[in-house]
């Protein structure tokens, strides 16, 4: 059924740190290794050594620059499905493929029933869903599903590959649903966003937001350049070379 | 938006074979049209092979066309299976239609009712086409009330441009349905340029800073995209036609689609015989053309919300 289920209490998804991401795609290619061989069919590159590779991801990292000059920062942005509260990919899907379970809010493709008619990913303003041009369905996030729920794994493995992978703990996984859990905890504290909340699809993943930025490292040489005609006989030895070496002269 | 060549035939196609359906029906069921047998099983069987042909070639499209009969169940939330679910019901009448006009003859009773039920069911179901667009919220050149409005009234227009076709062909003579095709030629144009006036005017959805969250630290670019090659999402959402193309496009559908068929009907309707039938067909080869350019437009201006995070917008 790809009508909507009532608002699940339960709401599992990501809070991804964009202070601490180091763009290091960690989260992308472990999500396509443990993606490849799971739920769904696998997810086949073509010519994946060759001139012209193509296959679906379900997760992607961008790097943005943002600002300019001084204030200028380089910022990566992890990019997957965001497992909406009211996501038209679900309710466009003519088939019933496209579906959000009730029980925990996971957005799942059916790939026994999706006819690949690439209408799910037109209604994505997130870009989550890609087709998978070899199987002829859709491919999504699946939020690891077969992981989180997996007793067959140690506990610290049931989380989604993404998040077990990422080196600098950008990627949280949790329940949004519960005002308590350490994901919405963070959420309240770092004041997390939602990306586009004006398309109305209610995203549950959030996003922290770079912090302030520090001064810059312009400002942290002048700092500590030693003080001229201060000191012991060494450090106005030091200084003197430091201001030769800097091209102000000697005097 | 990437233009899909089978769903630009499809829409086109099967447009203008409801659009001719709906007014087959209605003809019959008004009693407005010529009850001839000839006329009847040509411009019953245009409209279908149409519909046909535009129902088989949307399946091109799919990735798993087997799986196709599973779009029917899902009308409750999805146009696109209302759409489907309606194409098939247009079937039954529209041959009990067929049956009662051309084998059987008659011109009353359940005839009647199928050509009223044809006549309903062929303009909704191109409804239900343009609704797949309109209802996403992604795309602000199809989130336009006049997306449907106007698929609807192509689909006429073009159905009647036929209408005369078959009416010139068969020798009745198209004099009222020359007026006719003419005058929703006008009204399809009046609205597909209040289309085009409407998306010119709508604001962006998002920018690269909206998009991202980004833009309250300053302007957001795209330094590094997450990987070297295009992928679906760029393939799929990325097309885009360059502005000035859009002018010179936009130009040759209102001359083709409108400009000269709407001339060609009038003439239709005071010409006879083989005059008739030549200008007709020109007008409706014109408009053929004019509506698949129309389409392709339609897909080409479209911008997807998503290319704000791949580099382009705002969109």
């Amino acid at each position: 059924m790809t009508t909507l289920p009532a608002p699940t209490t339960k709401k599992l998804g990501l809070v991804i740190d964009l202070d601490i991401c180091v763009g290091c795609h960690a989260c992308a290619t472990s999500c396509k290794e443990w993606n490849a061989q799971g739920y769904s069919a696998p997810l086949v590159d073509q010519d994946a050594y060759g001139k012209d590779p193509r296959g679906p991801w379900l997760n992607r990292v961008h790097t943005y620059e943002v600002g300019e000059g001084d204030t200028a920062r380089t910022v990566h942005f992890p990019r997957s499905c965001l497992h909406c509260e009211t996501p038209a990919c679900v309710t466009v899907c003519p088939t019933g493929a496209s579906y959000k379970r009730a029980e925990d809010g996971i957005v799942l493709v059916n790939p026994d029933t999706c006819i690949g008619c690439k209408l799910c990913s037109w209604a994505c303003p997130y870009g989550a869903r890609e087709y998978d041009y070899l199987d002829g369905i859709m491919k999504k996030c699946t939020l690891c599903i077969d992981r989180i729920y997996n007793e067959n794994l140690v506990v610290e493995d049931r989380v989604p590959a993404c998040v077990r992978a990422c080196p600098t703990g950008a990627r949280a996984f949790g329940d949004l649903g519960d005002p308590t859990s350490l994901v919405s905890t963070s959420v309240r504290e770092r004041e997390g966003f939602d990306l586009m909340p004006e398309i109305g699809y209610l995203p549950t993943n959030k996003y922290l937001p770079p912090r302030a930025k520090r001064p810059g490292p312009g400002a942290l040489a002048e700092s500590v350049r030693p003080e001229p005609l201060a000191g012991s006989a060494v450090d106005q030895l030091f200084a003197w070379i430091d201001r030769a070496l800097s091209g102000q002269g000697s005097h | 938006m990437q233009p899909a060549y089978s769903v630009i035939l499809f829409t086109t196609a099967s447009g203008a074979g409801y659009g001719l359906l709906c007014l087959m029906g209605l003809g019959m069921a008004t009693g407005a049209l010529p009850q001839d047998r000839l006329f009847g099983l040509l411009g019953l069987g245009l409209a279908l092979a149409l519909i046909t042909l535009g129902l088989l070639s949307s399946t091109f499209h799919l990735g798993r066309p087997e799986r196709a009969w599973r779009a029917l169940s899902q009308w409750r939330s999805s146009w696109l299976s209302r759409e489907g679910v309606l194409a098939i019901a247009v079937y039954p009448p529209a041959v009990l239609l067929g049956f009662g006009w051309v084998i059987l003859g008659r011109t009353d009773g359940l005839t009647t009712i199928a050509g009223a039920a044809v006549a309903v069911l062929a303009p909704v179901t191109v409804y239900a086409t343009g609704m797949i667009y309109q209802s996403l919220p992604t795309i602000r050149q199809w989130k336009q009330p006049l997306t449907a409005p106007v698929y609807v009234a192509l689909a006429l227009a073009t159905g009647a441009v036929l209408l005369c076709l078959i009416l010139a062909v068969t020798g009745i003579g198209a004099r009222p349905a020359g007026m006719l095709a003419s005058g929703l030629l006008v009204a399809a144009g009046a609205l597909k340029i209040a289309y085009w006036r409407a998306i010119d005017l709508a604001p962006p959805l998002a920018n690269p800073g909206s998009a991202t969250g980004l833009g309250r630290f300053g302007k957001v670019h795209q330094l590094e995209s997450p990987h070297s090659q295009a992928n679906f999402v760029m393939r799929e959402m990325g097309y885009a036609v360059a502005r000035r193309h859009v002018r010179t496009l936009r130009k040759l559908v209102l001359a083709l689609l409108f400009g000269v068929p709407i001339l060609l009907s009038l003439l239709t309707s005071v010409l006879s015989g083989g005059a008739a039938v030549l200008a007709i067909l020109i007008a409706a080869m014109c408009a053929s053309i004019g509506v698949i350019v129309e389409r392709w437009l339609f897909f080409a201006e479209a911008s997807h919300v998503v290319i704000n995070f791949y580099g382009g917008g705002p969109a």
